[in-house]
């Protein structure tokens, strides 16, 4: 029947489907489909930069406007994958401005970006919009110079958490004049900003709804900015100090009163330096805030984060640093009663215990916030009947983390490994899509997740499992998993060579100091021309004697349409 | 399969006693040794508090982002540091050297340190009385231009430091040393910090 409506007709219905993967699951229905998706599709998203090549992406979508490239592998994020690993965006970039691409927006994730990337990128799109950059690395604040120079209809530039080397350029100045068109501006995690070209480009930007400071951003900066900008939705705040030479209680007064005026403010963070004492001006914005993020806010202790929290009623997100204790998650209980997404990061990496939360925050935490959904929990020790409780007070967990910091830890009530608990979680939350792991856990967890989590797409195992039994029962069990991370784990080549079809199922597979083989891998990657199975060899060369029979440090295979890549350094083998 | 160093000791945390004396490598073959002796027993209580400090420093543990673990410890907790070698010369040296600039505290910390490196008096003289002593401490910067060691504050300095040269007074005469208290780099009230 759809074959009678003119192309237009089924493009206009295809505008209403936007997720990625019902437009995938389109574009499959059949020849037709296929190619009026394939024409109007503005979004891509690509999980892997290396399952595709850039010419392949615009041969297939030449209408394509808003991009999203991810590139190394998640545990890259802790210091596993060695620096020139990969994940370069140059090609795409350069591919994407030599074809007639109007490309709009671009969001990059933990890749390699250069001056010249963004150079180029500036110069080549004349509607370029939108610029993400999520734990990247490789550029200068000359390459932001250029973005702000060339983009005439920049609406958002937002830098999270890059390594970003900064000159003494004033990249911020560069902005011209004619710029008004920015609604959205993230800068945090610079170290410098040029102040005054900062107070000029807000005052000439009266749409910008999210903007983010920096450390050099003092109070009273912010106070000015926020006099020109009382529509701002989303405030990261720089740092909120007052200099001990300055008017204090005039400054504070007007900061006050400055802030009481921006009623739309919905989302807060920031706070990378901050004296308590100057917190309660922002007290009466937290009646209305719905995500609060002092995880960056080492200067605020315990009493002071309770104080601010009791007036965040409508909270749904809420991120902060374990020194708020298992108290202050009781006070976040008794007030946040919508809260959906909590997320507890460790003040005190090696867990010197005082500024730390246990399983009973936690327990409090689903006892009084029903909805939530999402968590991310480093804790300095769990117990099953916590979990368990856990289980049983929310039932609608999408994505669980529980990180407890002594790896394979366990229950330290009843000494037990902790697979009872997170057997409940995955069986009471039937939606779960993300799970990662911790503490002393046996193959038996493995066999709960593989039986329960039917939703299941990312896993990450840390120090856990017996045998290689554990490792089977999740790729048996989770028809939906796309990316498995092990670390630290007995599972080895029989686990892994038992169905080597999965793995095109799947984006990705990252196995480290576990129990695979040099052969084992050459195996899979024998039987799978279609994968990309990747060594990271940083031994001596010579060393690494290419026997078969011995294991490898650190693996990385994913599903790929274009073969091995060629900008792999030595120390990245790729089997074949 | 023996598992040798994998070099790996750039990214590896380190405990670092207050004081910023050298820090404790903890072994990696050692780590996995200790670990593998404990899982396959679950009866055993992880009690041993050297244990544990030891199975926390596994590399990428807790899994923390590096940009978060730079950011959000609490400052007198916050272990590790990013290591900053810049190379050190000293004129009739015949070798040069290489100093962690984030392993000191300050000037006088630094100069105690090349001291001791070059087996020679007189650097932290020269820091407190620059136009009299024998040697003379310079530094380039992030823009190439050769400064003065001391003008700036320590943490402006170890920022902008890229490598450092022990001068002889005689060769200092000409060298092209960017005059203490100007800012060639045109930067004034508009930089913040």
């Amino acid at each position: 029947m759809m074959n009678y409506f003119p192309d237009e007709v089924l493009e206009h219905v295809f505008d209403f489907v936007t997720s990625h993967r019902d437009r995938n699951a389109v574009s499959l229905v059949c020849k037709l489909w296929y190619r009026v998706e394939r024409f109007s599709r503005q979004r891509v998203f690509i999980g892997n930069c290396y399952a595709i090549s850039p010419e392949r992406l615009i041969a297939r979508f030449p209408g394509v406007k808003a991009l999203t490239l991810k590139g190394k592998p998640h545990f890259a994020d802790f210091n596993l994958v060695p620096q020139d690993w990969g994940g370069y965006v140059q090609p795409w970039i350069e591919a994407l401005a030599r074809s007639r691409i109007g490309l709009e927006e671009l969001r990059l994730k933990r890749m390699v970006v250069s001056d010249e990337s963004l150079d180029v990128l500036s110069r080549s799109f004349t509607n370029f919009k939108s610029l993400v950059l999520v734990s990247c690395e490789g550029f200068t604040t000359d390459g932001l110079a250029a973005i702000a120079a060339n983009c005439r209809f920049l609406r958002e530039l937002d830098l999270q958490e890059n390594e970003i080397e900064e000159k003494k350029n004033h990249w911020l100045g560069c902005f011209p004049d004619s710029c008004t068109s920015l609604v959205s501006l993230n800068f945090a995690c610079l170290k410098e900003i040029n102040l005054a070209a900062l107070e000029r480009l807000v005052a000439r930007n009266p749409n910008l709804k999210s903007l983010k400071l920096n450390r050099a951003v003092p109070i009273e900066a912010l106070q000015r900015i926020l006099m020109r900008a009382p529509q701002l939705v989303d405030l990261g705040t720089g740092s909120f100090v007052l200099d001990r030479d300055s008017d204090d209680s005039e400054t504070y007064r007007k900061l006050k009163a400055t802030i009481q005026k921006c009623r739309s403010i919905r989302n807060l963070s920031g706070f990378l330096e901050v004296a308590p004492r100057c917190l309660p001006a922002v007290y009466p914005i937290c009646l209305n805030l719905t995500y609060l993020n002092l995880s960056y806010a080492a200067g605020i202790h315990g009493s002071e984060l309770i104080k601010l929290i009791r007036f965040c009623g409508k909270l749904q997100r809420l991120w902060i640093l374990d020194c708020i204790g298992d108290k202050g998650l009781e006070v976040v209980a008794s007030t946040c009663k919508d809260l959906q997404e909590l997320r507890v990061f460790p003040s005190d990496p090696f867990g010197a215990g005082h500024a730390a939360v246990t399983e009973t925050g936690l327990v409090a935490i689903s006892s009084g916030c029903p909805k939530l959904n999402s968590l991310l929990y480093f804790c300095q020790q769990m117990t099953n009947a916590a979990l368990i409780a856990v289980a049983k007070n929310c039932t609608n967990f999408i994505r669980f983390r529980l990180c407890i910091l002594d790896p394979a830890k366990p229950d330290p009530v009843t000494m037990q490994p902790l697979d009872e608990g997170f057997g409940a979680i995955v069986q009471s939350s039937k939606r779960i899509r993300r799970l990662s792991l911790s503490g002393l856990l046996t193959d038996r967890v493995f066999l709960y997740i593989g039986m329960y989590a039917e939703q299941l797409e990312m896993l990450s195992i840390a120090f856990a499992g017996d045998s290689d039994k554990g490792m089977l029962y999740v790729l048996n069990g989770c028809k939906k998993l796309r990316k498995l991370e092990i670390r630290d784990s007995p599972f080895g080549d029989m686990a892994l060579l038992r169905d080597v079809g999965k793995y095109e199922t799947m984006r990705s597979l990252w196995m480290s100091s576990c129990d695979v083989t040099l052969g084992g891998c050459k195996t899979l990657a024998k039987k799978m021309p279609r994968l990309n199975v990747e060594i990271i060899n940083e031994n001596d060369q010579m060393e690494f004697a290419h026997e078969d029979s011995q294991k490898v440090e650190k693996m990385y295979l994913y599903r790929t349409l274009v073969g091995p890549r060629k900008d792999a350094p030595e120390f990245v083998w790729t089997l074949v | 399969m023996e598992k040798e160093g994998l070099g790996l000791e750039i990214t590896e945390l380190r405990l670092g006693l207050p004081g910023g004396s050298a820090p404790i490598l903890v072994d990696k073959n050692e780590k996995k040794r200790v670990f593998s002796d404990i899982s396959g027993d679950h009866d055993n209580s992880s009690t041993d508090w050297k244990l544990t400090q030891t199975k926390n420093q596994a590399v990428g543990w807790p899994p923390v982002c590096s940009y978060r673990r730079k950011n959000s410890f609490h400052e007198k907790d916050h272990l590790e540091t990013s290591k900053m070698y810049v190379k050190v010369s000293m004129d009739g040296a015949p070798f040069l050297r290489k100093v962690d600039l984030s392993m000191h505290k300050g000037y006088s910390d630094l100069a105690l340190a090349l001291e001791k490196l070059f087996d020679c008096f007189g650097i932290g003289e020269s820091l407190k009385d620059a136009e009299n002593s024998e040697q003379v401490p310079i530094y380039e910067d992030k823009d190439g231009d050769w400064m003065l060691v001391g003008d700036v504050p320590w943490e402006m300095f170890i920022e902008s430091c890229k490598r450092l040269r022990i001068m002889k007074r005689s060769e200092a005469k000409g060298f092209g040393l960017q005059p203490k208290g100007s800012d060639h780099r045109g930067n004034s009230k508009d930089v913040a910090k």
